[in-house]
């Protein structure tokens, strides 16, 4: 075990290529889905809607770090850091500041980005487990944070800070639910244009030179240090914005909101929708919002289990996630119409 | 002065769990080339296996030596279950996957043995250690164990051919097919010794946490810390991680003046994270240099 | 749909309001969403999976108990249905749960939700729809607030009154304490040292020597024991739960650490934390209760303890008896069935609520005798009494009066 030895391995790269047009929706596809969005809710409960409001945010969540790991090659179990910090701007915006909702969410957005960027700076040096290792730590360590004495008189330190909900503006006569399920729309589209933009831009290109190959895509001068730590900081804003939106839904921040456990789900949720498809955030998001709620129907002593052989089986049958299905899909598509 | 070498000397102790949960991290990741989630989770269920066998009456070392040869080849069956047909998956893939076993381990396991903890014998005793009071026989015996099993691995891994033929499978796996290592079997033997050394080191920590089904959660986390800390390619980085680790978060915790000791994992973590930017191997690995 | 669905919902009222003022003279039979002439739809959150999966127990225990209610007939001839979540302790679930409970399920209460954080979470919701949030599952004190939050009612005695008591203890017999605390860096932790402090009143800060928290991910509480131990002190007050108040314990007597020990009664069971610590490193531990630990062999002939066993053999065979969070829940769900019963043939979630808060002297098998379950319209905290006890040989001795916590929200 001399310091002399030196391994040396051709790694395949952690994610595969994509090629950028397999990362979105074809146009008509696209606005089938954007049509089920906007109408659905209005045949369902407001319960429903909730749970839609809440598939919005978590697939926006998805979505930030499918845009870390699918874009520019690099792992993050801590996406609930950053989401518990967009959360906590928002409330404490919100409710010490009696600012108005819909101003916060830049706010935490810019707050995030700040916070992805300066985090990405350390993470430039580490990949794979150890990089996986890093954003663990910041997952465990951010309660703990949240919670510290010195913090309490903004945070409500373990008793958490109650959010107000806001009511639909202009008179509109709309419920609470169905004006912050349209509010939450109108963002998630957004940024969903807006992320899809960003890859097919220059900076998207750079991400994905760095995905397939970091040492090729610097010897062609991508500023690799620079591109990564923007990866980070886009993504953590985008997270950020999602965790302000899930405050307002939720009513509620708390440090037990924000645990590991949140930042494994999203993980969960990126790899069921696939890894580098933008579209499959929302599949991924519904799975880790619905899946457990059928495990937890079929048995209570052992939702867990069941939650656990349902991966499997999804992992097993589609080990890329909903983009396999998406592909096989389009591929069968295009043999009926060439008939 | 007292306290700290009380803390040091706690921090030993405790950094024997970690060193423990380490050793096991670092067989799974010479053979599979990645860190096993629910590796902790394993542990438990082997850990649960052997007292279940205790309650029906096998004396400890009997149970002990069962349960070894049940984890190894449960360790083995599941590879060949459930990762084999993953195999050509997406290495993220595989990673949900050991979130999946976790899942499902942790939850049988608390149908099964619900939830309360139990006492779990140890064979050292629990007296002080050569009059300390801060270490008692068993964490001596456990820091023992450690050790010896070091060596073994140490001795497995550099002088026998099967060992390096595990070492060759993970790093170079079509090489090692190209001269004739069967390197689909070298990775299940992997796992079965990763969920063995894994049995060993929760019915070393059963009798300090106790056994529940969920002991291992924050052991794993710091077992992970300790392998990276000393370099996931090396068995003595692995032990000698999980001391340094137990020690600097006790001293951490006493030291560090406010904050310290509501915040001795962050800041432990924080120390590991600043020496992998220094050493992005960790102390003791080697160095990996990527061919494009 | 939605539309419809209202008009009927407003037609459906108005028959009931013209058939219940049609019956005249007859008893009044009164429903709000959730109940009707053949069943009583009543809503609970549990962790069944997740960090607090050791809980689930609770939700299982309260099923098997209502399954014995309805195959005895029920209550006043409606059967319970028990609909239970999984919210994995996890807030944000706890809201969407609650909400699927009020608005899908369409439950008549919301019982005994477990936590703090999920609590919280839910309250100003389950408020703002009239929904009661009955019996929470947590010993915070700011469940007590009849003013605020008329529809939401605690259950245990707090934690604040609790630590008070000990507190009155130590001022009473070791006024020159020197205290170390170790305490669990969360809601319930923080709740017990407050409690703690209040008791102590001017001489707190004199008196604790040092105060030290953990994390529930931490594996062991090892170096916070050697420190506690270095700081001289010769009290020590353990605000942990079980797994790591079993660690203390033990480890206490490993370095040889004898203070004056006072133990929270969150983690007083003997089967689940005294036994696996070892009785002979736990004698003379003080700590309270209001509940009849099973795995005490005091009880074996209590009638109270045998009906909770008659219980468990037939519904719940299955269950763990060293564990109290199943004597929580079979008391607890006594409590529902008696507020139930006592709102006859009014089944109108005010209605609920007004009997939850007028409970006079209700004694249960499975609370201590003495311990009475009292409410009023201004006291939402129905079981505030507990006595203390020391530890001696195998089992608990209870001395003294039954004492009563006197804290408000």
């Amino acid at each position: 075990m001399s310091a002399a030895a030196e391994d040396v391995v051709t790694e395949a790269p952690a994610v595969e290529a994509v090629p950028k047009r397999a990362m979105t929706l074809g146009l008509g596809t696209s606005l089938v889905v954007l049509a089920a969005l906007v109408l659905a809710p209005l045949f369902v409960k407001n319960f429903i809607i909730f749970q839609m409001t809440m598939l919005l945010i978590y697939g926006l969540a998805v979505l930030a770090l499918n845009i870390l790991t699918g874009g520019s090659g690099q792992f993050s179990l801590g996406q609930s850091a950053f989401y518990a910090v967009g959360a906590y701007t928002s409330a404490i915006l919100m409710e010490h500041f009696g600012m108005n909702y819909a101003l916060t969410l830049p706010i935490a957005g810019i707050i995030c980005f700040g916070f992805g960027f300066v985090f990405g700076q350390p993470a430039l040096r580490l990949s794979g487990v150890y990089l996986a290792l890093a954003t663990f730590a910041l997952a465990v360590a951010m309660p703990q944070l949240l919670k510290l004495n010195f913090f309490e008189h903004w945070t409500g330190g373990v008793q958490g800070l109650v959010v107000t909900k806001p009511d639909a503006p202009f008179g509109l006569s709309m419920s609470q639910d169905m004006w912050l399920y349209y509010f939450t729309l109108v963002i998630a589209i957004g940024i969903y244009i807006a992320s899809v933009n960003l890859l097919k831009s220059r900076s998207g290109r750079a991400f994905m030179a760095i995905r397939d190959n970091e040492i090729a895509a610097s010897a062609m001068g991508v500023d690799v240090a620079l591109y990564k730590t923007l990866a980070f900081g886009v993504s953590a804003g985008i997270t950020g914005v999602a965790g302000g939106l899930g405050a307002i839904a939720v009513q509620f921040v708390a440090p037990d909101s924000y645990t590991i456990t949140l930042a494994i789900s999203l993980f969960l949720g990126m790899v069921v929708g696939g890894v580098g498809w933008l579209p499959g955030s929302i599949v991924g998001s519904a799975f880790i919002i619905f899946v457990p709620n059928m495990a937890e129907h079929i048995s209570k002593g052992l939702s867990g289990a069941v939650f656990g052989v349902l991966l499997f089986l999804v992992i097993f049958l589609v080990p890329h996630g909903a983009r396999q299905v998406a592909i096989v899909a389009q591929q069968m598509l295009g043999k009926l119409t060439k008939r | 002065m007292e306290l700290f070498t009380n803390q040091v000397l706690a921090g030993i102790a405790t950094g024997a769990i970690y060193a423990c949960m380490a050793l096991a991290v670092v067989m799974i990741f010479q053979a599979i080339d990645h860190l096993n989630f629910a590796q902790g989770e394993m542990a438990m269920f082997s850990t649960f296996i052997s007292w279940q066998l205790m309650q029906w009456g096998i004396p400890y070392w009997w149970a002990f030596l069962i349960t070894l040869i049940i984890s190894f080849a449960g360790g083995i069956l599941i590879e060949r279950l459930l990762f084999k047909p993953l195999a050509k998956a997406p290495i993220l893939t595989n990673v949900a996957g050991f979130i999946a076993l976790f899942a499902i381990v942790n939850s049988v396991a608390g149908l099964i043995w619900d939830f309360t903890i139990k006492q779990y014998p140890t064979p050292f005793g629990s007296s002080p250690f050569l009059g300390s009071q801060l270490i008692s026989t068993h964490q001596a015996g456990m820091i023992g164990v450690t050790v010896l099993l070091l060596i073994a691995l140490y001795l497995f891994f550099q002088f026998t051919r099967i060992g390096l033929a595990m070492r060759a499978a993970a790093s170079l796996p079509e090489s090692a097919r190209l001269v004739g290592i069967n390197t689909s079997w070298m990775i299940a033997l992997g796992w079965g010794m990763a969920s063995a050394i894994g049995a060993i080191a929760g019915i070393l920590i059963a009798p300090v946490v106790f056994l529940e089904p969920n002991m291992m959660g924050g052991v794993l986390i710091y077992g992970f810390a300790a392998a990276v800390l000393g370099g996931l390619s090396s068995p003595l980085g692995a032990v000698v991680g999980g001391f340094l680790v137990g020690v600097f978060e006790n001293l951490a915790g006493t030291y560090i003046p406010g904050v310290g000791n509501e915040l001795k994992l962050p800041i432990a973590l924080a120390l590991i994270i600043t020496v992998l930017v220094v050493k992005p191997a960790g102390l003791l690995g080697r160095p990996i240099v990527k061919r494009v | 749909m939605l539309v419809t669905h209202l008009r009927l919902g407003a037609f459906s009222a108005a028959l009931a309001v013209l058939a219940a003022s049609s019956s005249g003279a007859l008893a009044q039979k009164k429903y709000d969403t959730g109940a009707s002439d053949t069943e009583i739809k009543v809503g609970n959150i549990m962790p069944y999976s997740g960090p607090a999966s050791a809980y689930g127990v609770i939700g299982k225990t309260q099923d098997a108990y209502f399954k014995k209610i309805n195959a005895e007939g029920g209550i006043n001839g409606r059967k319970i249905n028990f609909i239970s979540y999984d919210d994995a302790y996890s807030p944000p679930k706890t809201v969407e749960q609650a909400r699927k409970l009020v608005e899908s399920d369409e439950v008549l209460v919301v019982f005994n939700p477990l936590g703090t954080p999920p609590n919280t979470a839910i309250q100003k919701y389950l408020n703002s729809k009239k929904v009661p949030q009955l019996f929470v599952a947590t010993g915070a004190t700011k469940w007590n607030d009849p003013k605020e939050f008329p529809w939401t009612i605690g259950w245990q005695p707090n934690y604040q009154s609790e630590s008070q008591i000990y507190a009155k203890y130590i001022l009473k017999n070791n006024p020159n304490a020197k205290i170390g605390i170790l305490y669990q860096n969360d809601d319930y932790g923080k709740d017990y040292l407050k409690g703690f402090k209040d008791g102590l009143g001017a001489k707190a800060a004199s008196m604790i020597v040092l105060e030290e928290s953990y994390e529930v991910s931490q594996p062991t509480i090892d170096s916070h024991i050697v420190k506690l131990k270095s700081s001289g002190a010769d009290v020590f007050f353990n605000i942990t739960t079980p797994k790591f108040a079993a660690q203390a314990i033990k480890k206490n007597s490993e370095i040889g650490w004898k203070p004056l020990h006072f133990l929270n009664n969150v983690s007083s069971s003997i089967g689940s934390v005294m036994k696996p610590a070892g009785f002979e490193n736990g004698q003379d531990i003080i700590s309270s209760n209001y509940l009849k630990d099973p795995t005490d062999g005091q009880w074996k002939s209590d009638a109270g303890m045998k009906a909770w066993n008659e219980f468990l053999d037939k519904y719940y065979p299955e269950a763990n008896r060293a564990d109290l969070s199943v004597m929580y829940a079979y008391t607890v769900a006594q409590g529902l069935v008696h507020v139930l019963k006592a709102c006859g043939d009014d089944l109108t979630r005010a209605n609920v609520m007004k009997q939850a808060a007028s409970i006079k002297d209700l004694e249960l098998g499975g609370l201590l005798p003495g311990v009475k379950v009292n409410t009023s319209a201004t006291d939402f905290a129905p079981i505030s009494q507990l006595q203390l006890m020391r530890f001696k040989g195998d089992t608990w001795e209870r001395f003294g009066e039954i004492l009563s916590g006197d804290v408000g929200g």
